[in-house]
């Protein structure tokens, strides 16, 4: 292997110029660099590496590094590079992926004290196809524990500061994926989205982050918290970016079932294909009250944008909208209440020294394992699943999940896509929603319709407040049409100026 | 106050979790606002309405067909060791809290 190339000193020079440009890095610009020689995925990874020991400390995005194997592939992409053969997709590219994704042989805790010391056996299917592509993986990424919370503040480490704004929270769950990618500390990332923890975030750092439909990406080897909404999707600075790892990840994996056998189109292809004359749906009810006026501004610009790219604005309806979040969290948490019971101090995980029975031992290593957060959800779903309350709370919100189902069937037969605010507002500050779990819940409103319908969703950037806090747009799609949603993303982005 | 101290108790110990005093009255306080906020599901009718569990059911399978048929295409023929090699032993054991190098150790579950 041709890890230590020999350095020109001419090779140094290009090193410095391509150094300055760490900010707008994309995927295509690293690949052809180390292709066409101007670099070294190795020297590209110990600037990132050198970007992260310079800012992380106040940042906080990465919990674990994982120098030795990001090394490794480096020197493998190097060496194909120096042979003149043609690169993998993402090769040399360097990325980080959110702690919730086990990574054989590096240590991945789902940010949360009850895994602190997990060395899983195996790669997650979306890690090792990244991989595959010559990705070079970093380390892991901050998250809240088992990816449950909306600022990154259920970490059990420590939490994420908004790079655009460090009194401010990043978002959550996928916080550290998103300030990873605004911070320039990787080049993309993976994230988990359950229900809005990719886009929130994405929106809150002013990146892209995309949720492919339920059953697009294998969710093998992600630590489940709700297997009925749990995705896999790519956090990136542009929307090129997040099609190019979609491609990547896309597609049936005979490990999870639950990963769906429909076709995986050209998605580079989909995204130059023009918008004049698709429909953009536009719902009321995610302009109402609770709306932060900054956001409504620009994100209504936006529409216009779209608008003049020649795309029809359609009225459509959602009627049940409000009553997203309440089923959202009877399901979430009732999955979640499931889910965590392997948690039992026994095959893995902490577990705690002083108790005498094997009840006593389940009892007190879940107890000093989990966070409050994680505590409040299980009781939650074991309160809405426990006898006599089930019809009450979980069968009534899996009928209101057909209701919503049918909201969005509607709106789909009259239009291409759906157009929202991804947040109803900026990033907040640390520690503003902390006491409230409700307000904290409320947060998601905007997101948890399509974790729980199945459907595809992006949020790009459109836009600051006056405090220059960054702005999502949301853009909603028809199951498997993550095409739809990437071009209509994309259309906005050129319109935008950026790439 | 729809949630006691009591099915606070109850419901902490169907999720075996022991939880301090402090704990559960957090808990108590946090269930009922919460709680209060998810009724407003019972404003909707939801007579004849079919619970959605998953929308896996209805993308990539073969809809002429019911039951597992429907799946089909998640199946693989049942054959030793499957997709992939099972861990072995030591890998399988190596994040045990506690082990003898075979079996997973627990404390005592018989009393006698």
């Amino acid at each position: 292997m041709a890890s230590a190339m020999p350095m020109e000193p001419a090779e140094h020079r290009q090193l410095e110029t391509f150094s300055m440009d760490l900010n707008s890095l994309t995927i295509d610009a690293v690949r052809s660099a180390v292709q066409e020689r101007k670099t070294t995925a190795t020297s590209l990874a110990g600037m990132f590496y050198a970007k992260i020991e310079r800012d992380d400390p106040q940042v906080g995005a990465y919990l674990i590094l994982s120098k030795d194997r990001a090394l490794a592939k480096a020197a493998e992409i190097d060496a194909l590079a120096a042979k003149g053969e043609k690169l993998p997709p993402l090769g040399g590219v360097p990325v980080g992926i959110k702690d919730v994704m086990v990574t054989r042989d590096v240590r991945t805790t789902a940010g949360s004290k009850i895994l602190g010391n997990y060395i899983p056996p195996y790669d997650c299917t979306a890690v090792a196809r990244m991989e595959a592509a010559g990705a070079v993986m970093l380390g892991k990424l901050n998250c809240d524990e088992f990816a449950m919370g909306s600022s990154n503040e259920n970490s059990a480490w420590h939490p994420v500061h908004n790079p655009r704004d460090l009194s401010r929270v990043p978002g959550g769950s996928s916080g550290g994926s998103a300030a990873a990618v605004a911070a320039d500390m990787a080049v993309a990332t993976l994230g988990s989205d359950t229900g809005g923890s990719i886009r929130e975030p994405a929106s809150f750092c002013g990146v892209v982050g995309l949720m492919p439909t339920y059953g697009r990406v294998s969710r093998y080897g992600l630590i489940a918290f709700a297997s009925s909404l749990d995705r896999i999707g790519p956090l990136t600075k542009t929307v090129k970016d997040a099609a190019t790892v979609l491609q990547i990840i896309a597609g049936r994996d005979p490990m999870d079932a639950t990963s769906a056998e429909v076709s995986v189109p050209d998605y580079a292809a989909e995204l130059e294909k023009p918008v004049r004359g698709l429909k953009l749906g536009v719902a009321k009810e995610y302009f109402g009250e609770g709306l932060d006026s900054e956001v409504r501004k620009s994100v209504e610009a936006a529409i216009q944008k779209l608008a003049e790219s020649g795309c029809e604005i359609v009225p459509v309806s959602l009627p049940h909208t409000e009553y997203a979040i309440p089923t959202y969290y009877i399901l979430a948490t009732a999955e979640a209440s499931s889910n965590l019971a392997r948690f039992d101090g026994v095959r893995y995980g902490y577990r705690a020294r002083d108790a005498r029975t094997l009840s006593e031992m389940y009892r007190r290593s879940r107890d000093h394992g989990f966070g409050a957060e994680v505590k409040r959800r299980i009781m939650l779903g074991t309160y809405a699943l426990s006898a006599g309350y089930y019809d009450a709370y979980y069968l009534k919100a899996q009928m209101v999940r057909t209701l919503l189902a049918r909201d969005f069937e509607e709106a789909f037969k009259k239009v291409d896509a759906i157009v929202t605010p991804t947040s109803p507002t900026a990033a907040f500050k640390l520690g503003e929603k902390v006491d409230d779990p409700l307000s904290m819940y409320l947060a998601d409103i905007f997101t948890v319709t399509a974790d729980l319908v199945g459907i595809p969703g992006i949020s790009v950037p459109c836009g600051e407040t006056t405090e220059n806090l960054p702005i999502g747009l949301q853009i909603l799609g028809k199951h498997f049409d993550e095409a739809t949603i990437l071009r209509v993303a994309h259309a906005y982005e050129l319109k935008q100026g950026v790439n | 106050m729809k949630v006691t101290e009591k099915d606070v108790a109850y419901v902490a110990d169907l999720a075996n979790l022991e939880l301090t005093e402090d704990e559960r009255s957090v808990l108590l306080r946090d269930l009922n606002s919460i709680l209060d906020y998810m009724d407003r599901l019972n404003q909707l009718d939801t007579t004849d309405v079919a619970p959605m569990a998953q929308v896996s059911d209805k993308y990539g399978v073969d809809s002429s067909k019911t039951g597992s048929a429907r799946f089909a295409y998640a199946g693989r023929e049942d054959v030793l060791e499957g997709l992939r090699k099972s861990l072995p032993h030591e890998k399988a054991l190596q994040n045990a809290p506690d082990s003898d190098g075979t079996f997973f150790k627990v404390p005592k579950v018989i009393e006698r």
